[in-house]
C-alpha cells in the first residue's frame, strides 16, 4: 500500500515537473519579455523583463498538474488525463430543457418591467440593453443553428449574411428612403439570397472546406464593404440610419409621438423597451420556424444530413436543395437579425462584422449544444452577458472566452445541453438520449 | 517586362513564406483531417519569438556580417524549439482529449486556441505594431533603369534570396525526412489509417505531436522571414497569413508537401500581380476567390489525390 502511494506521489511529480518544463519554456520568452517600442528614442525596441510572472505561470502549472494528478487523475489510467473527470458530471443538464422553456419565456416578457421596477427607467435602461444584446445573439445562434446544428454544415462567415441583412436595410434607408418595416422583409430576403448564390457552388463541399469557403466568404464581403468607399461609406461606415416606428407612431417626443398618443410622460426608455421586444419576437418567430420546420419532410431531411449525408443520398434526397434551403432559411434570419442592428445602433461599419463575431455566434451554437434550441439561449445568456459583466477587464475578456471555448468542448463535446430528441416519434413518451450515443457522419 | 520581373521576384519570396506556414496546414490535415486553425497564430507566435530574441541579442544592421549570420542561425533555431513547444501545447491541450470525437469538436477548440493565442499575444506584449529597424539591406540590380535611367529597376534583395534559399532547404530536408526516415514512415502510415498503423506498432499519438512540433517549427522560421522581410508585426498577423496559407494548402492539394510549396508560390504570385496590376485594397479578395474557386471546380487541388468517400 505505501509502496502504491510513493509511485503515485513520483509519478505526479514528474509529471508536474514536466508540465512545469514546459511551462517554463512557452512562458520564458513570451511572457517573461516584453518587446516594446522606447518612447523618444526613435523607433527603437527594447526589452522589458517580467521574471515574476514566469515564476508564477510556472508554479501554477506545477502546483496545478501535482494536485491534479495526486486527487483528480490518480484512477484513470495516468496516461490520458482528461479535464472531463475534472468537472462534475452535467447529465441532469439533458433535463433541463423543458423545464426551463416556459420559465425563460416568462422571465424574457415580463424582463423590462421588472428591471423598471427595481431600478427606475434611469437605472434599467443599461440592462435591458444588454438584454437586447443578449436576444440578438439569441436570434443570431438559433438562425445559425438551422445551418450548423440542424443540417450540419459548418458555416465560419456567417456573420456575412447578418451584414448584408444591415447593409442592406442602412443602405435602402439611405438611398430610397425606406421604412424599417418595409426593410425588414427586404434585408431577409436579400441576405437568403446571398446564401443561394454562395451555397450553391459550395454546397458540394466537405465540411471543413466548407467552412473555409464560408470564412473566406464572410471576410470577401467586409472587404468590399470597407473599400466601396462611395457606396458603403467605407471604414466610416453609414450614420443616421431611420430608427423603427410602432405601428407609425415615432419614438419622439411631442405631438404625434408614441408617448403623447398613448398619454404618457415622454421617456427615451420607451423606445428601448419597444426594441427589446421587437428582437423577441423576431427571436421567437425564429425559434418557432425552426422547431416546425424541424417537424416537417425538409427538417427531417437536414438532421438525416447530419446524421449520414452518404446515407441520406442513397434514400433518394436531394442533398443539395436541402443544404441550399438550410443554408438560405439560416442567412435569411440572420439577414432580420442583420436589420434589426443597424436600426437599433443607428451606425454600421465593417468594424462590427469581423471574423470574430462569427466565432462568437458560432461559439454560442456550439457550446449550447448543436441542435439545442434552450443551450443558445443559456450559452448567449451566459457569454455575452458574462462579457458585459466583466467589461472592466476588457483585455482579458477575449482570452478567457478563447479558453472558455477550449475548456467546454474538451469538457463536453456536445454542448452544455446535448440531448437528441427525436423529431418524429410513435409514442408519447419517447425520450431525448444523449447526443454521444448519435453516430455522426462525416460526410 | 521589368516592372513584370520585379513582381515575380516579390511574389516568389511571398510564396515562400506561405508555403513554409501552408506545410504545417498539409501535414496535420493529412494526418488527422482537421483543419488546425491556431496554426496561423502559432506563426504569429513564432515572428514574436524571433523579434525578442533578436533585440535581446542586440542585432542591428551595424553588427558584422558573419557575427549577424551566425545570430541569425541561432534566433532561427532557438525560435523553431521554443514555437515548437507552442505547437506541441496546443495540441496536447485543445486537440487530443477530442481525438475520436465528433467532427466538429476540434475545430471549434482550433478556434478558441487562435483566441486565446490572439489575445494572450495581445497582453503579453502589447497591441501596438513592432517596427525592427532592417537587419539585412541592400541586394543586387538585375536591371540598371536603361541607358537614361528612367527605367523600372529591378532588385533582388539579399534579404530575398535568404528567403528564397532558406526554403528550398527546408522543403528538402522535410521531404526527405517524410519520404526516408521512420518517422516520416509512421506520419505516412498514421496518414493512411490511423488504427491499423496503431495495430502495426505506430505510436500514433506521438507522431501526431511530432507532426503539430514539426508544422510549428516551420512555422517559426516563416514567422522569422515574415519578421526580417516587412520589418514590423503584431499581434494580429496570424489570421490572414493562415488563412492565405490554408488555401495555399488547398489550393495544392491537401496532404501533399510538394503541392504546399507550390501552392504557396501560387498565392504568393497572384497575390503580388494582382496588386501590383489591379488594386491593392482588392488583394485579398483576390486569394480568397482562388481558394472558393479551386475548392469549387478542383476540390483535391493540383497535386492531391481524389478522395474516396466510403460507407
Amino acid at each position: 500500500m505505501k509502496k502504491q502511494k510513493d509511485t503515485l506521489m513520483v509519478a505526479s511529480l514528474k509529471d508536474a515537473v514536466g508540465g512545469a518544463v514546459i511551462a517554463l519554456l512557452m512562458a520564458l520568452v513570451m511572457v517573461g519579455m516584453k518587446v516594446d517600442v522606447a518612447s523618444g528614442r526613435g523607433a527603437e525596441l527594447f526589452i522589458e523583463d517580467r521574471w515574476a510572472a514566469v515564476a508564477m505561470a510556472v508554479a501554477i502549472v506545477f502546483v496545478g498538474r501535482f494536485v491534479l494528478n495526486l486527487f483528480y487523475w490518480k484512477k484513470e489510467d495516468t496516461e490520458k488525463p482528461r479535464l472531463g473527470s475534472l468537472l462534475p458530471s452535467v447529465s441532469s443538464f439533458s433535463g433541463l430543457g423543458r423545464f426551463a422553456t416556459p420559465v425563460l419565456l416568462a422571465l424574457a416578457v415580463i424582463l423590462p418591467f421588472l428591471l423598471m421596477y427595481w431600478l427606475g427607467s434611469r437605472g434599467s435602461r443599461q440592462y435591458i440593453d444588454l438584454a437586447i444584446l443578449v436576444l440578438t445573439y439569441v436570434m443570431l445562434g438559433w438562425g445559425l443553428n438551422i445551418v450548423v446544428g440542424l443540417a450540419g454544415l459548418l458555416d465560419l462567415g456567417y456573420v456575412a449574411f447578418y451584414a448584408v441583412g444591415a447593409y442592406s436595410y442602412a443602405l435602402l434607408a439611405h438611398y430610397f428612403g425606406f421604412s424599417f418595416w418595409l426593410c425588414l422583409p427586404l434585408a431577409g430576403i436579400l441576405a437568403a439570397f446571398w446564401g443561394i448564390i454562395l451555397g450553391f457552388p459550395v454546397l458540394r463541399l466537405r465540411g471543413d472546406y466548407l467552412a473555409i469557403v464560408t470564412l473566406a466568404f464572410g471576410e470577401i464581403i467586409r472587404v468590399v464593404l470597407l473599400n466601396w468607399y462611395e457606396f458603403t461609406g467605407g471604414p466610416d461606415g453609414l450614420s443616421g440610419i431611420p430608427r423603427p416606428s410602432f405601428f407609425g407612431l415615432e419614438f419622439t417626443r411631442g405631438e404625434g409621438g408614441f408617448a403623447d398618443f398613448f398619454g404618457l410622460k415622454y421617456s427615451s426608455i420607451h423606445r428601448i423597451i419597444f426594441l427589446y421586444y421587437l428582437i423577441l419576437i423576431m427571436a421567437l418567430v425564429t425559434n418557432i420556424v425552426t422547431n416546425r420546420l424541424r417537424r416537417l419532410p425538409i427538417g427531417r431531411a437536414w438532421e438525416a444530413l447530419r446524421e449520414d449525408e452518404i446515407a441520406c443520398r442513397s434514400l433518394g434526397i436531394n442533398t443539395t436543395n436541402t443544404k441550399l434551403t438550410a443554408f438560405a432559411l439560416g442567412a435569411m434570419f440572420g439577414g432580420f437579425a442583420g436589420s434589426f442592428f443597424a436600426t437599433r445602433q443607428g451606425f454600421i461599419s465593417p468594424e462590427s462584422f469581423t471574423f470574430m463575431e462569427s466565432a462568437v455566434i458560432l461559439a454560442i451554437v456550439v457550446l449550447g449544444g448543436l441542435g439545442s434550441q434552450v443551450g443558445v439561449v443559456i450559452a448567449s445568456v451566459v457569454m455575452i452577458g458574462g462579457f458585459e459583466f466583466f467589461r472592466e477587464f476588457e483585455e482579458y475578456r477575449m482570452l478567457v472566452f478563447g479558453l472558455l471555448m477550449v475548456v467546454i468542448m474538451v469538457w463536453k463535446p456536445r454542448g452544455l445541453i446535448s440531448s437528441r430528441t427525436p423529431s418524429i416519434a410513435l409514442s408519447k413518451n419517447a425520450k431525448g438520449i444523449s447526443a454521444d450515443l448519435v453516430q455522426e457522419g462525416t460526410g | 517586362m521589368d516592372y513584370f520581373l520585379q513582381q515575380l521576384i516579390n511574389g516568389v519570396t511571398l510564396g515562400s513564406i506561405y508555403g513554409l506556414i501552408a506545410i504545417g496546414y498539409t501535414m496535420v490535415y493529412g494526418i488527422i483531417g482537421m483543419i488546425n486553425f491556431a496554426h496561423g497564430d502559432i506563426f504569429m507566435v513564432g515572428a514574436f519569438v524571433a523579434l525578442i530574441l533578436i533585440v535581446t541579442l542586440g542585432l542591428s544592421a551595424a553588427t558584422p556580417v558573419f557575427l549577424l549570420i551566425f545570430a541569425l542561425i541561432l534566433v532561427l533555431v532557438l525560435a523553431m524549439a521554443l514555437t515548437a513547444v507552442w505547437g506541441w501545447t496546443v495540441e496536447r491541450v485543445a486537440y487530443r482529449p477530442l481525438r475520436g470525437s465528433f467532427r466538429l469538436a476540434p475545430l471549434i477548440t482550433a478556434i478558441g486556441a487562435s483566441i486565446t493565442l490572439q489575445n494572450f499575444v495581445q497582453i503579453s506584449q502589447g497591441a501596438r505594431n513592432k517596427p525592427l529597424q532592417p537587419l539585412i539591406s541592400g541586394g543586387f540590380q538585375l536591371t540598371d533603369g536603361g541607358p537614361d535611367g528612367t527605367g523600372f529597376v529591378v532588385q533582388l534583395s539579399y534579404m530575398q534570396i535568404i528567403i528564397i534559399v532558406t526554403t528550398i532547404a527546408l522543403m528538402a530536408g522535410f521531404t526527405f525526412l517524410i519520404n526516408k526516415t521512420s518517422l516520416g514512415r509512421s506520419q505516412r502510415a498514421c496518414e493512411q489509417d490511423r488504427k491499423m498503423a496503431a495495430l502495426l506498432g505506430v505510436n500514433v499519438d506521438r507522431t501526431i505531436s511530432l507532426t503539430f512540433v514539426m508544422g510549428a517549427a516551420l512555422a517559426a522560421v516563416a514567422g522569422l522571414m515574415f519578421l526580417l522581410y516587412y520589418g514590423v508585426i503584431d499581434f494580429f498577423i496570424g489570421f490572414l497569413a493562415g488563412v492565405k496559407a490554408f488555401t495555399a494548402a488547398v489550393l495544392g492539394g491537401i496532404g501533399s508537401l510538394p503541392g504546399a510549396m507550390l501552392g504557396g508560390l501560387l498565392i504568393g504570385l497572384i497575390e503580388t500581380f494582382w496588386s501590383g496590376y489591379f488594386s491593392v485594397e482588392y488583394k485579398d479578395v483576390a486569394a480568397f476567390s482562388i481558394l472558393a474557386i479551386v475548392l469549387i471546380f478542383m476540390p483535391e487541388g493540383l497535386l492531391g489525390k481524389p478522395e474516396v468517400e466510403k460507407v
